[in-house]
């Protein structure tokens, strides 16, 4: 006499098949339609990276390339040049000529981040980054960089000599009531 | 040895010579005492204090003079109530030196934490960081954190040109005078000063134009921190993110070893030379190399390179081509033709080697000479007297004779000049000057001669016999020479005169003696030694009448050296004008690209590596010459410079021996620099790649006897007359590539054709 389990194993695993897919058919779907539906995502949440502004306009960014130094996945590359007051682009004398982040290669592990003297580069729960082509997902400074804020102009500004010596800003100072 | 002085440095003993410095002794058994003024080829100062140690002596019974010992006898130390600076205190026998106790470490720690108060540590944006001395022994013996307050910080100009090449960070400074000294003790160009006082000094420059020196650039290697930037490495790159590969420098006969970092870059879509550092070799540069060696680098990625072969065709221009119609026209061109070539004293031996192979062994019709074509009327003799094989310029000092004969040592090879001045001033050797014009090597004269501009030879070859015995008392006579304003038999009459001064004197075949040419490029004698024996010496002093079915110009700049012919092959990196009259023009690589070997003027042998990628399809010249070969049937086969490096050993008993596999061998060298030694010898690369052999001059071989023979020197030598003297920044293909240098070539030249008139 041949039991159920032997008429089941003769079926194969089909019916065992089925039924997962009858299971998971009548479940709510995990996927979203990305990038046209969005998820709500932790304020912490290490999305595409951008590159920030001070409220002046200028560039945070000084090109020192310790994000690049600091990167595990070997994903940015910098190149650095040097500010005139007539053509400024961040404050003191360096700023980041050339800046990229090939995405592909990007792990979104936050060294850069935490590498950066002056927070220039931050990766936000914003966005993430797609595209079709490799070439694509190479995000240089156009796409980094954030637009200047509202009724500020961009750079590269002309500022008056003597007003940005300092690339770096300097420590609030020390309370030595604390 | 007799001189030497044993102490103990931490309890371990150490013997060194006498007159050692505690740091240095301290070094040689890998005790890093921190220094920041110090430098090993510098003198010392005691600037800084980052130095002091504990320093005891035996102590001394007054009653016996004797040494007091304790009861296992050793000597009981007597130490000295304060720390010393070990950088300007000498070894004394018996001393003890403590470097590890607790009062030792607080110093450091003290004197780094006194520094900083007026440092900005912008160390992101500063060039020096990831090499700064600064920064690591911050790191190894600096406190953590400041006590200091930040606005009460020192704030000063962080953009002060001193000059148009090198920058000062005025911030940066920590007032170490390496850099004051290194220009008043080594370059003897007095430029830099401290002005004013206390938090105020500061560096500046007083020349006329400021920082007038040729050897700047080595200041921001031994600065030991950011102070000093070059306007060309500014900002361009981190120090971790350089490749550095070993090269030799192209630009004179010195052959100065140098390092070229490269790096990506979006402009050129591919590696770039970002600086060219100078390689320690103690028998060449030491450390140093000139400002033109460190900057004349952008040719090499200049975006008017050629990257493709060029044929004049039906309408009269020159075309793209391709390789192989190129090759094909230049194999039918010069079958069975008598062909001219001529080759630039920049190629490397092999290329020049092949060359001549080509000409003599394949087209057979063809004869091949050098260009310029001047040194190859005497580069045999120089072959015979130059130096001995065992020469080293650092043994030359007192009771030695150095003789300067018509030419300029610091504008035709500056680093000699820095050598060879110390053997001067520094250890006493005695020099005479023989010019028809004042040079800066004069300042050390012991004795000076005059004679009427272009009779050098002249006045050479009726000085032979008494110069020859004066020189007899001398432990070594040292001759080095020019060919300025002379023509090619003047030049030979003067070599000649100087050799027999050198056998006359019997210090021919000598170490630390002989001939040393200024010549004017990296590698005149080698493109000389590779190329046949007669070609090279005769056809050269006929040059510019030479007349030639086929012309074949491998770099070859000036139209004087281009034989008449009518049709001319041209292998060159940019469209030269020499090039835009030619037929064919075929791209080649620069050094840079590719690898070989230079002989400098002192005959050392020294290979350069490949540092960057090609240039489209620009291919080596000794590939194109054997391209060209196996299209006339002779199939040589040759993979890489090796081979046919090995095939020259084979046919020139003088480099008989020499292999690149012994010239790649590298060896230890005092003072340490770079790397973990940068806070000491600087940031100055150590030598990977080889210190490279010199060959024996013949008069030095067994079996050859010197004998004086008179070459009557020419009449008049009005033609030469008109050429100015030679400068380090004259104008040229590769020097007009180097934006950063343009300044410093319109002032040297406009500065010679106004003192010439
Ligand atoms: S997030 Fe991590 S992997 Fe991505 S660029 Fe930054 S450091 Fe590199
Ligand atoms: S993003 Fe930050 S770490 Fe990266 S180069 Fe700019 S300033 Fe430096
Ligand atoms: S000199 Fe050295 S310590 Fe000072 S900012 Fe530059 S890298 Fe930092
Ligand atoms: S510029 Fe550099 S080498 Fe010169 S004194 Fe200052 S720290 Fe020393
Ligand atoms: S005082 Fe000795 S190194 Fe500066």
């Amino acid at each position: 006499m041949s039991s159920v389990r032997d008429i089941i194993s003769r079926l194969g695993g089909m019916p065992m098949g089925f039924a997962t897919v009858l299971k998971t058919f009548f479940r709510k779907p995990v996927t979203v339609q990305y990038p046209e539906q969005k998820k709500p995502m932790s304020a912490r949440f290490r999305g595409r990276h951008h590159l920030k502004r001070y409220d002046d306009g200028l560039e945070k960014c000084i090109g020192c390339a310790l994000c690049a130094a600091a990167c595990p996945a070997d994903a940015i590359y910098v190149e650095a040049a040097e500010n005139t007051n007539e053509q400024r682009f961040s404050p003191g004398e360096r700023y980041s000529k050339t800046y990229e982040i090939n995405m592909l290669r990007c792990i979104f592990c936050g060294y850069c981040e935490d590498a950066c003297p002056t927070n220039a580069i931050v990766l936000e729960p914003i966005e993430f980054p797609t595209g079709y082509t490799r070439e694509g997902m190479i995000y240089a400074k156009d796409k980094l960089l954030e637009p200047a804020p509202a009724g500020v102009q961009g750079t590269p500004q002309v500022t008056p000599p003597g007003k940005y010596e300092r690339a770096i800003l300097p420590y609030p100072p020390i309370d030595a009531s604390v | 040895m007799a001189d030497m002085i044993n102490l103990t440095i931490d309890g371990i003993p150490v013997a060194v010579p006498k007159g050692t410095v505690i740091v240095d002794a301290a070094k040689k058994i890998d005790n890093d005492i921190p220094v920041f003024c110090y430098h090993p080829k510098l003198k010392p100062v005691g600037m800084c204090r980052m130095c002091l140690v504990e320093v005891g002596t035996p102590k001394m019974d007054p009653a016996t003079k004797q040494v007091v010992k304790t009861e296992d006898g050793k000597a009981v130390i007597a130490w000295m109530p304060k720390l010393a600076t070990a950088c300007t205190t000498p070894v004394s026998e018996g001393m003890a030196v403590r470097t590890n106790t607790k009062q030792v470490l607080d110093a450091r720690n003290n004197v780094l934490e006194f520094l900083l108060t007026s440092h900005p540590l912008d160390c992101p944006i500063c060039d020096k960081g990831g090499e700064c001395p600064l920064q690591n022994l911050t790191l190894a013996h600096g406190p953590g954190v400041s006590r200091f307050e930040y606005e009460a910080k020192n704030h000063n100009a962080k953009h002060v040109p001193l000059g148009d090449l090198i920058f000062l960070d005025r911030e940066r400074c920590i007032q170490c005078s390496r850099c004051i000294r290194f220009q008043d003790d080594v370059a003897d160009d007095h430029v830099l000063q401290f002005h004013d006082r206390g938090r105020h000094m500061e560096i500046v420059t007083f020349s006329d134009p400021p920082f007038d020196s040729y050897f700047g650039g080595n200041t921001t290697d031994i600065c030991p921190v950011g102070a000093l930037t070059t306007a060309d490495f500014r900002f361009k790159a981190r120090p971790w993110e350089l490749d550095s590969t070993p090269s030799v420098c192209t630009h004179c006969a010195v052959g100065c070893n140098i390092t070229l970092n490269t790096r990506l870059e979006t402009r050129t879509g591919g590696h770039e030379i970002k600086r060219v550092m100078p390689r320690q070799n103690e028998h060449v540069n030491e450390i140093w190399t000139c400002d033109k060696g460190r900057f004349v680098h952008h040719f090499t990625r200049s975006t008017d390179r050629l990257t493709q072969p060029l044929v004049r065709d039906a309408s009269g221009k020159l075309a793209e081509s391709t390789w192989e119609a190129a090759l094909q026209l230049v194999a039918d061109k010069v079958r069975g033709k008598h062909v001219a070539g001529v080759i630039g004293d920049r190629l490397p031996n092999e290329d020049a080697f092949l060359f001549g192979q080509l000409l003599t062994d394949v087209i057979k019709t063809g004869s091949v000479t050098m260009s310029p074509a001047i040194p190859a009327a005497y580069a045999d003799i120089v072959r015979g007297f130059g130096v001995g094989k065992d020469t080293e310029f650092k043994q030359i000092g007192k009771g030695d004779t150095i003789l300067v004969v018509n030419g300029d040592l610091e504008e035709s090879a500056p680093v000699w000049f820095l050598l060879l001045r110390q053997a001067v001033v520094d250890r006493g050797a005695k020099l005479v000057m023989a010019h028809d014009h004042i040079t800066k090597m004069h300042r050390y004269a012991t004795k000076t001669v005059n004679y009427e501009l272009g009779t050098a030879a002249n006045w050479a070859a009726t000085e032979t016999m008494a110069l020859g015995a004066e020189l007899k008392a001398a432990r070594n006579v040292l001759i080095v020479f020019g060919d300025e304003k002379l023509s090619a038999d003047g030049a030979r009459a003067l070599a000649r005169a100087l050799a027999n001064i050198m056998i006359e004197s019997g210090h021919a075949g000598k170490a630390n003696s002989g001939l040393l040419p200024l010549y004017p490029h990296a590698n005149t004698q080698g493109v000389f030694d590779a190329l046949p024996e007669q070609l090279a010496s005769t056809v050269a002093v006929q040059h510019g009448k030479r007349q030639a079915d086929v012309a074949w110009l491998i770099g070859v700049g000036d139209p004087a050296d281009v034989p008449q012919a009518a049709f001319t092959v041209v292998q060159e990196l940019f469209l030269t004008d020499v090039a835009k009259s030619a037929n064919v023009v075929l791209p080649a690589l620069s050094f840079a690209e590719r690898d070989g070997s230079f002989t400098s003027g002192d005959r050392r042998v020294q290979r350069f590596y490949r540092a960057l990628p090609g240039m489209g399809q620009a291919k080596p010249d000794w590939w194109i010459i054997q391209e060209v070969a196996k299209r006339l049937g002779k199939s040589w086969g040759f993979h890489g410079t090796t081979e046919i490096f090995a095939a020259l050993a084979d046919s020139r008993p003088d480099y008989a021996g020499l292999t690149y596999e012994l010239l790649g061998v590298t060896e230890s060298q005092w003072p340490p620099v770079g790397r973990a030694d940068l806070y000491y010898g600087g940031t100055a690369y150590d030598n990977t790649g080889g210190v490279g052999a010199r060959y024996a001059a013949r008069a030095e071989q067994s079996g050859f006897t010197a004998v004086s023979e008179a070459v009557a020197p020419p009449s008049a030598d009005m033609e030469s007359l008109q050429h100015l003297p030679r400068t380090l920044y004259q104008a040229g293909e590769l020097i007009s590539r180097s934006k950063v240098l343009a300044g410093h070539v319109e002032y040297r030249n406009s500065e010679m054709t106004r003192t010439a008139k």
